[in-house]
């Protein structure tokens, strides 16, 4: 019996030591390698980071601030992140923008559109409404001629096109700014709806733009993003705090209740004081969260603040640029869609992103100046009518184009227009090829989250990213990998089940109503038997809605 | 890359069905494909994929099979009496086991790999990987000597019944390799249980008692070479120790109690000669199947399994928690020999060890739920020990019990969803009010 407990001792003391020395040698030759050892987490270095209370808030957080530490997600580092560069933020500008009423979620295939062809319109100035509610006006985002209205499959719109003015912005100057000391809630939405500012306020749950005959039950604003390659809204908030405030307490006023509002608490630089110090406004509360992607998402906020639940209740939100488009609409009279985005890729140019000023509906070829054709040639077997098969060249893509982020934007073409809310324009190599025994070898080079490449062990490590599935879909087999990077209280393989399976009570039960695509996104990032969960997501959402 | 050229060149066409599939299995196999995501959704995945899941689950059990080829031939020449050290006759033993064991291999990765090419065909979809891991696990879970037609009908019926009648890999409710183990052990028990199928290669001597030495030609045809090397031979013949009755230590333990595992006389007790101490019981110097007997290269296997993350260290964890309490209960019963077993010695006997690495934590027909992993694990551990000590005929019970709990696992989910659903439907009431 003494002999077993020996055993058991030697083995582990053995096991520790193979261990150790596996991991030293790995760190070696790592940094050999040119790798960054710094993320780097087998063995826990201390009893602190073993219990996991490593992580540090930032110092800008008060001690009594309300802080939420978010343990489960991760966070997607790849090669090719926008940086400000000698540069600075570009001043970017495009010959024509448009809006794409298909970017906006429940909208009908062919709203109503205002202006004639070829009419002027200054930026601000009606461009469309949805028949479902002719309250809610869709503004121009920029002055110029409304030159084209670009239709999809059964006549349905896809793009109104506007030919910008190349000199100096014209603004829709509103005379009828409700003061908001004095006005009623009911004259402010009477103005968000008709001045175009309201679509940019969305309704969770399905993320549809807000019913303005509705109440929320608070009103909820992300001021960072977490996604890869994301764009900082301290850049977008510097200068325009007054807006900023004001925006923030015309929602105070909209929702009744709270505006929350969800600051980044382990920050590499202090945010903005326009974020730290917004409690100042009255109905404002601020939240610190701390963690890896997605803890910037307005979903995991909502989820730990006020969650949305099966009772009929909603939650609105917005982002940083919401906020500041309203505020300078009521400040200002004007409406102005500029915001600063981020371009990331390691395709561009500089083999890295960029930050840039622009306005909503930017075309996508004027930030992609420079970038090789996103188009080649490739060598393939094609099957002939006689079922012999033939040598071809065939075209095909070898640079995706995607508005919004690489994990929930749309893959959109050059010569098409920034998505209606996107902050962000993602280029990513195409993955159409081969590789010999992918599956097998433990070769570096694929952002993985897996420790059977050694990459795994190094979460610092920046690779650059392309499209290739890397394995065909499958059934779920894996599981606790969804759960393992989604910080919220939900069973996303079971929400999936009940979605697939058409059951209605238990996709309600089991929190459907707080998830959206970007909520999700990670998930099937993570996904070893590669399902389309955000698809699958969207069918559930809209089967609810459609109830 | 001419390789890739030559395998487009030789694509069958997809009218075939069946010769289709099995190009696009090997094709796979070879190259990580071309696809690519669609525009909607992500845009970019995750290097991993479950051919890379489940081969590390292969990589992890190499060290099991290869101690469990040595011990294999070990086990045959320490029950004939000679060369009883470890690594004595070492190039005997190694032949020995690889021709008991290359035939298991392949029966059952043959008959499982055949049957679901051919569904894949049928259903018009890729082959999936779920049996990659299932070929390996089944040889491991078998004795030695196990007739090989026994073998391929148990894995066809683990295969066709356990798996693609539910819909193939991801679908199935019970453990494929455990169903084809439970097959034999069931229609055929005298060959999976008892004292006799732990040795291979034996038949009675021409007096009816006396169990002699049985080769065949795969043994014999090294005899040459050795003998040409000087080395030592296989003997047609050579009689078994008297006394030698195969019995593994937990069957000794479960009849006798600790004491009689525990003493390396080398005299013959009560009819069964004594061999074994609580060392060589956790090294693996034992009698059992395949793959269960080393302890150290199952715990290697394990520890492998959870740096990468490819096993659930929360069913691992709980079912060594129930074991080891369900033990110390029987402890302090103390009603019969068994039940006497110290617990923690109760986890370098029999399959335990190997139970909980890669059977229990099949994530397919585990429970799903973070919690339910909890549960599950220790309601396998505490059902196991029951079955183990409580059954008077039998004396193992990981295999019933993780099947009982393979049954049971959707709904501990299901409580541990309702307990979610629940929560959320309490507090939209609270907020209504």
């Amino acid at each position: 019996m003494t002999w077993g407990i020996i055993i058991a001792i030697v083995l582990v003391l053995f096991i520790f030591t193979l261990l150790t020395l596996g991991d030293g040698l790995l760190k070696v030759t790592a940094s050999q390698a040119g790798e960054d050892t710094s993320g780097y987490s087998v063995l826990p270095t201390s009893l602190q980071e073993l219990l996991g209370l490593g992580k540090k808030k930032g110092e800008y957080v008060p001690d009594d601030a309300p802080v939420k530490r978010l343990k489960r997600g991760f966070d997607v580092n790849l090669a090719g992140g926008p940086s400000l560069g000698q540069a600075g933020i570009r001043e970017l500008r495009s010959a024509t923008y448009a809006l794409k009423p298909k970017d906006l979620i429940g909208m009908s295939p062919i709203p109503k559109v205002m202006p004639e062809l070829g009419a002027t319109v200054k930026a601000g100035e009606p461009l469309f409404y949805d028949k479902k509610h002719p309250e809610i006006i869709y503004a121009a985002p920029v002055s110029g001629e409304f030159i084209e209205l670009r239709r999809g499959e059964k006549r349905s719109i896809n793009e109104l096109v506007i030919l910008a003015d190349q000199g100096e912005m014209q603004y829709h100057k509103h005379e009828d700014v409700p003061n908001l000391e004095t006005a009623s809630r009911a004259d402010l939405v009477d103005f968000l709806t008709a001045s175009g500012a309201w679509p940019f306020l969305r309704q969770r749950p399905f993320d549809i733009v807000a019913d303005p005959s509705m109440t929320p039950k608070s009103i909820f604003v992300s001021t960072f993003d977490t996604a890869p390659w994301a764009t900082d809204a301290n850049f977008s908030v510097a200068g325009k705090e007054a807006a900023f405030r004001k925006g923030l307490a015309a929602l105070a006023m909209l929702s009744g209740t709270k505006v929350h509002l969800g600051v980044n608490g382990m920050a590499q630089e202090r945010p903005s004081d326009a974020f730290l110090k917004a409690d100042e406004v009255e109905g404002v509360e601020l939240h610190y969260f701390q963690g890896q992607h997605p803890a910037g998402n307005v979903g995991v906020h909502i989820h730990h603040v006020d969650p949305v639940l099966p009772n009929g209740q909603v939650v609105w939100h917005t982002d940083v640029h919401g906020v500041l488009l309203i505020g300078q609409l009521l400040l200002e009279g004007i409406f102005d869609t500029s915001k600063v985005i981020a371009v990331g890729g390691a395709e561009l140019p500089a083999e890295e992103g960029y930050y840039a000023r622009v306005h909503q509906g930017i075309h996508i070829a004027a930030l992609l100046e420079g970038m090789a054709d996103d188009m080649t040639t490739e060598k393939a077997y094609v099957r002939n009518a006689e079922g012999q098969k033939e040598e071809k060249m065939v075209e095909v893509r070898s640079i995706r184009i995607v508005s919004g982020d690489l994990l929930s934007g749309k893959q959109v073409e050059r010569e098409s227009f920034l998505g209606f809310y996107d902050d962000q324009l993602s280029v990513v190599k195409e993955g159409n090829y081969y590789e010999l025994f992918g599956w097998l070898v433990p070769q570096a080079g694929h952002p993985t989250r897996s420790r059977t490449f050694p990459g795994g062990f190094f979460p610092g490590t920046h690779y650059v990213p392309d499209t290739n599935t890397n394995g065909e879909k499958r059934a779920f087999v894996m599981t606790g990998e969804y759960e393992s990077v989604l910080p919220m209280n939900i069973y996303p393989q079971h929400v999936m089940r009940a979605i697939l399976a058409k059951d209605f009570e238990k996709m309600e039960g089991l929190g459907l109503l707080e998830l959206g695509e970007e909520d999700i996104a990670l998930c099937e990032y993570v996904c070893t038997s590669k399902q389309p969960l955000q698809a699958i997501l969207r069918e559930g959402l809209e089967e609810l809605r459609a109830q | 890359m001419a390789l890739i050229d030559f395998w487009k060149r030789i694509e069958p066409s997809k009218e075939n069905q069946f010769l289709h599939a099995t190009y696009d299995a090997f094709f796979t196999f070879m190259f990580k494909p071309n696809l690519t995501t669609k525009g909607k959704g992500v845009h970019i995945r995750d290097a991993m994929d479950l051919k890379r899941t489940m081969f590390h689950v292969v990589i992890a059990l190499q060290l099991c099979l290869l101690v469990g080829t040595f011990n294999i031939g070990h086990q045959h020449f320490v029950a004939l009496g000679i060369h009883t050290g470890f690594i004595e006759a070492f190039h005997l033993k190694l032949v020995f086991g690889l021709v008991q064991l290359l035939p298991i291999v392949i029966v059952a990765n043959v008959v499982g790999l055949g049957i679901e090419f051919y569904f894949a065909a049928r259903r018009g979809h890729a082959v999936e990987e779920g049996f990659l891991v299932s070929g390996m696990l089944i040889p491991l879970i078998m004795p030695p000597d196990i007739p090989l037609w026994m073998l391929a009908l148990a894995v066809a019926f683990a295969v066709v019944i356990g798996k693609e009648a539910f819909g193939g890999t991801g679908m199935n409710v019970l453990n494929v390799a455990l169903l084809a183990r439970v097959f034999i052990f069931f229609a055929y028990p005298t060959e999976i249980s008892g004292d006799g199928p732990w040795v291979a290669a034996w038949a009675l001597a021409e007096d009816g008692a006396t169990k002699v030495a049985d080769y065949y030609w795969a043994h014999t045809m090294f005899n040459p070479l050795f003998d040409a090397a000087g080395w030592s031979t296989f003997v047609q013949g050579t009689p078994f120790v008297a006394g030698y009755s195969g019995a593994t230590p937990l069957a000794l333990g479960a009849a006798q109690g600790w004491a009689q595992v525990d003493a390396v006389t080398g005299e013959v007790t009560g009819g069964i000669l004594s061999q074994y101490s609580a060392l060589q019981m956790w090294m693996g110097g034992i009698p059992g199947c395949i793959g269960e007997t080393s302890k150290p290269a199952i715990i290697f296997g394990a520890i492998f399994l959870l740096i990468t993350r490819v096993a659930s260290w929360r069913v691992m964890l709980s079912f060594v928690i129930g074991t080891a309490l369900t033990g110390m209960i029987f402890n302090a019963w103390d009603a019969t020999v068994f039940m006497n077993v110290p617990w923690y010695q109760h986890f370098g006997m029999g399959g335990l060890l190997f139970a909980m690495a890669f059977m229990a934590t099949d994530p397919v027909t585990a429970a799903q739920t973070n919690r339910g992993k909890i549960i599950y694990g220790f309601l396998i551990g505490f059902f196991g020990m029951v079955i183990r000590v409580m059954n008077p005929a039998y004396a193992e019970g990981w295999m019933l019990a993780i099947l009982l709990m393979n049954v049971f696992a959707p709904l501990v989910d299901h409580y541990v969803l309702e307990g979610n659903i629940s929560k959320r439907l309490k507090r939209a009431k609270e907020y209504a009010k």
